[in-house]
């Protein structure tokens, strides 16, 4: 074999890593091969190994005897290995005047709060406007599309209005190697990136152009070349792939992280226990980011949880953990960009909570005053608005006015409707499309499952609405 | 069947997380051969124990082991082989799987140590820490990282390990929903293919509700998966290499009774062996018998019983890969016999018997002479001192030949 022993690890932090600029890296290292550095290392005698102390190392930490001194005033545990006597019975519990605080840049109205920010705004000003506009265009296609919803004309749809700031400003803080598993609450990350309006259109119309082949219910958005995994309807489930795909990551070498993002109700799923507990056990540069709006559907958050928020609990798995108000975009911009920064340079998870209210009803298949006031929402919409703050912040720069933003609004109106209409035209995917793809090659079962249905529309084409299907009733091709 | 007490092996295992290196004495150790909850009767004519060693379905020789024609040719001229029971030929599997695949990492619960069946040893060493690692206790997080780690890259091969079959059900929602369907909704341009899914499953005497089960009708009822259970240490070895090459998520159980029990003579090269596939073990023209896993070997006795006292000649066939299941060889064995018995641990409410005994008769109606027979656990959970009676065991596998052929 030409795969040497094992790679040993110190516990400190690696500050100089060997890291290629391109992915996939050429070169490898932590993929242990044939090198004259990795020779067996000496074994230990039998009985002084004690259980590996793993503290963010991703469980190749060292192993070292433990001498206990007399007199001590703890006892080295296994599970608890700095943790004093006390002989004091005391519950620890939480302070409800001590929440963790909320981290911002700006305030409502657009001002700089304190300029330690570290933040280069002078140079920043395309940035900004990318930014803005990937918002505002995010709000404007949120409004057609939920019209066309009412409308019949699309099946479903999820709205993102007072939650553009989160996914933009993370966005705006990402290379583009760093992997996205998103919840459905997040187009302005596929927005900022480039996801074209053809393609958000295409998803959400299940036309021959979608990349998920109409598969999806709308708004469950993907695209490899954007690095953005395919959104699945099932909570939380994409936090556990999120660490996965950080341990890949950290085993390539790639000086990039991966991130999820998940609202604060699917926090409560047995996954996200899960993810951030390996995740903080194998070391993975996995930013977690969690979208706190205050409901899940009709589940108000003093319903979803007792604690303090999501963030209380990152800590608990020994994650470095931040609050941040998630209508400043400045501020998850920041907190996102420093996160990133961490999970790479140290290989560690890092917990994002992003505080906002989610003014939208959950879907359209939600009304959401059915279980909140009317009065609330509005106050709510005037008070905070991610996008609003932003405005004003650069109109105090003059980069924008009134003029600009009519401008910039009927534009993103015109290609928005451009792109419904255009896609509303397209063909519906080939119906082969309901078989392929299940496995890398269609199984003789699903071969002659495709043929029974060939057979069934010869005989009775005219009972199903073949018509907007590319081929129609010869778009079933069983091919070996 | 299982009442050898020789080929008895741990399966009490604790739950618990351990970092020892030290051997599993312990917990490992053979149980007495007097052991009472499990034991040979004296006058049994029927349900002997299997003798592994001198089992047809198991290659004793090497000789005998290179003539498998599904072997590739230099493998079968090598005449390299040597004796390995099935969790060693797992190992020898995994090993080989992580030294040609320099993508590939092994994790899960107590792997690191060498798994508390052994399937794991030396392999930590060999790799190092960063591709053979423990995990938290987490089925979920288990499966779920390792989707992650296969859906980042095509060429990424994820090997989790779920401690026991009976542990996988908190990832089922990983599995059925995550791993299943990521290829079909990315259209493609996603996958978690790269991943495999690793679990011991049946009965092994003593394992009770909760180290004894056979989940694979569970899986076998989900597009997108493909689920194997090998018979013995070659077919082990080779499609459990096939497993993990192949780029469709793979369920792969393996029979934790046989772990020690059944030892063969293993190719030591890499070689692997066809998925989807079934394989006729024996010959026969009364009546076919299908079954994979364990009861393998209940049902060579049941047909040389039934040779012998009944002049029946049978057919036996393992169907390795359950689902996608390899119909062909089934319907031609059953349109030549005319009759057929399928044989499984799992209970039989919704078990693979009916799957198959659905599909035998849509496609061999006219050349069947008697109803499909289906001998399987009983619709129970295996409670502890009642094994005997809830496994197939020859006498019911023997019985429904006979019924079958007096139809």
């Amino acid at each position: 074999m030409s795969f040497a022993g094992p790679l040993r690890r110190s516990l400190i932090p690696r500050t100089s890593r060997t890291i290629a600029s391109r992915y996939p890296c050429p070169k490898r290292r932590c993929f242990a091969t044939a090198t004259s550095a990795t020779s067996e290392a000496p074994r230990e005698p039998e009985g002084t190994k004690e259980v590996p102390m793993t503290v963010g190392d991703g469980g190749a930490g060292t192993i070292r005897p433990v001498r206990q001194r007399h007199g001590s005033d703890r006892l080295v545990f296994p599970g608890a290995v700095n943790s004093k006597f006390t002989n004091r019975l005391v519950f620890r519990q939480q302070d409800p005047s001590k929440a963790i605080d909320t981290y911002r840049v700006m305030d409502t109205e657009g001002q700089i709060i304190d300029e330690t920010h570290g933040i280069d705004f002078d140079n920043m000003k395309e940035q900004t406007l990318k930014m803005y506009s990937s918002m505002v265009t995010v709000s404007i296609m949120d409004q057609i599309m939920y019209d066309s919803q009412r409308q019949g004309r699309i099946s479903f749809y999820i709205v993102n209005a007072g939650e553009e700031g989160i996914a933009v400003g993370s966005a705006a803080a990402l290379g583009e190697h760093d992997t996205i598993y998103a919840q459905y609450r997040e187009a302005g990350v596929l927005m900022y990136r480039g996801y074209t309006l053809d393609e958000f259109m295409a998803q959400c119309f299940s036309n021959c152009k979608d990349h998920g082949k109409g598969r999806n219910m709308p708004i469950h958005y993907s695209s490899k070349k954007l690095n953005f995994h395919p959104i699945s309807s099932t909570l939380a489930t994409q936090l556990p792939h999120a660490s996965g795909a950080g341990y890949a990551l950290k085993m390539e070498r790639t000086p990039a992280c991966a991130v999820t993002y998940f609202g604060e109700g699917a926090a409560s799923e047995g996954d996200f226990h899960a993810a951030l507990n390996i995740a903080a056990t194998r070391g993975c540069p996995t930013l977690f980011v969690c979208r706190n709006n205050g409901y899940a559907i009709s589940t108000p958050t003093l319903e979803q949880y007792k604690g303090d928020g999501i963030a209380s609990r990152g800590v608990g798995y020994g994650i470095d953990t931040i609050r941040v108000d998630g209508n400043d975009t400045w501020a998850v911009y920041k907190v996102t960009k420093e996160a990133r920064e961490l999970a790479i340079s140290q290989q560690k998870p890092v917990l994002i909570e992003a505080m906002s209210y989610r003014v939208s009803h959950h879907s359209t298949s939600d009304d959401s005053f059915a279980y909140r006031a009317r009065v609330e929402v509005e106050d709510w919409k005037r008070r905070d608005n991610p996008i609003t703050r932003l405005r004003k912040f650069m109109e105090l720069r003059n980069w924008w006015d009134q003029e600009k933003d009519t401008q910039l609004r009927q534009q993103l109106r015109k290609d928005v409707l451009k792109a419904f209409n255009n896609a509303e035209r397209e063909k519906k995917p080939a119906i082969s499309k309901l078989w392929e793809d299940t496995y890398d090659k269609p199984t003789k079962d699903q071969q002659s499952q495709m043929q029974e249905m060939k057979d069934i529309l010869e005989r009775y084409g005219e009972e199903y609405d073949l018509e907007g299907y590319e081929g129609g009733k010869n778009g079933v091709v069983p091919k070996r | 069947m299982r009442r050898k007490a020789v080929s008895s092996i741990l399966s009490q295992v604790p739950r618990v997380q351990t970092a020892s290196s030290r051997p599993l004495a312990p917990i490992l150790a053979i149980t007495p051969a007097s052991r009472r909850y499990s034991s040979h009767p004296p006058n049994a004519k029927l349900n002997q124990q299997v003798q592994f060693n001198t089992s047809t379905y198991l290659s004793h020789t090497t000789s005998t082991s290179l003539a498998n024609p599904e072997l590739p040719s230099s493998i079968r001229t090598s005449g390299n082989t040597s004796k390995l029971n099935l969790y060693q030929a797992i190992n020898s599997a995994l090993s080989t799987a992580l030294s040609t695949d320099e993508r590939a990492i092994l994790f899960g619960e107590d792997v690191a140590f060498g798994g508390v069946f052994r399937c794991s040893s030396n392999l930590l060493d060999r790799f190092g820490p960063d591709r053979v690692f423990n995990t938290p206790l987490n089925e979920l997080g288990i499966i779920g990282f390792g989707i992650g780690y296969a859906s980042h890259s095509h060429a990424n091969t994820a090997i989790a390990e779920i401690q026991f079959g009976d542990y996988v059900f908190p990832a089922f929602d990983q599995i059925v929903n995550e791993a299943a369907k990521y290829r079909y909704r990315g259209a493609s341009e996603f996958n978690c293919g790269g991943l495999t899914i690793r679990m011991p499953v049946m009965g092994v005497g003593h394992g009770a509700l909760y180290h004894s089960q056979s989940p694979e009708a569970f899986f076998a009822h989900v597009p997108g998966l493909k689920v194997v259970v090998p018979r013995g240490p070659v077919q082990a070895k080779g499609l459990l290499l096939q497993s993990i090459r192949e780029r469709n998520p793979v369920i792969f159980m393996e029979p934790k009774i046989l772990y020690r029990a059944a030892v063969e003579e293993v190719p030591v090269d890499d070689f692997t062996l066809p998925l989807e596939k079934a394989e006729v073990l024996a010959k026969g023209s009364d009546i076919t018998v299908i079954s994979y896993g364990t009861p393998l070997y209940t049902v060579e006795l049941a047909a040389k019983a039934a040779k012998e006292m009944l002049g029946v000649s049978v057919e036996v066939i393992d169907l390795r890969t359950v689902y996608p299941w390899d119909k062909e060889t089934v319907f031609e064995s059953v349109k030549k016999t005319g009759r057929c018995i399928i044989v499984h641990e799992a209970p039989r409410g919704g078990g693979l018997g009916g799957e198959i005994a659905a599909c035998i008769q849509e496609s061999c109606f006219l050349n069947l002479e008697a109803p499909v027979g289906r001998v399987t656990g009983w619709d129970v959970h295996m409670g502890l001192i009642f094994e005997q009676f809830n496994v197939p065991d020859v006498v019911r596998v023997f019985d429904t030949i006979k019924k079958t052929m007096d139809y």
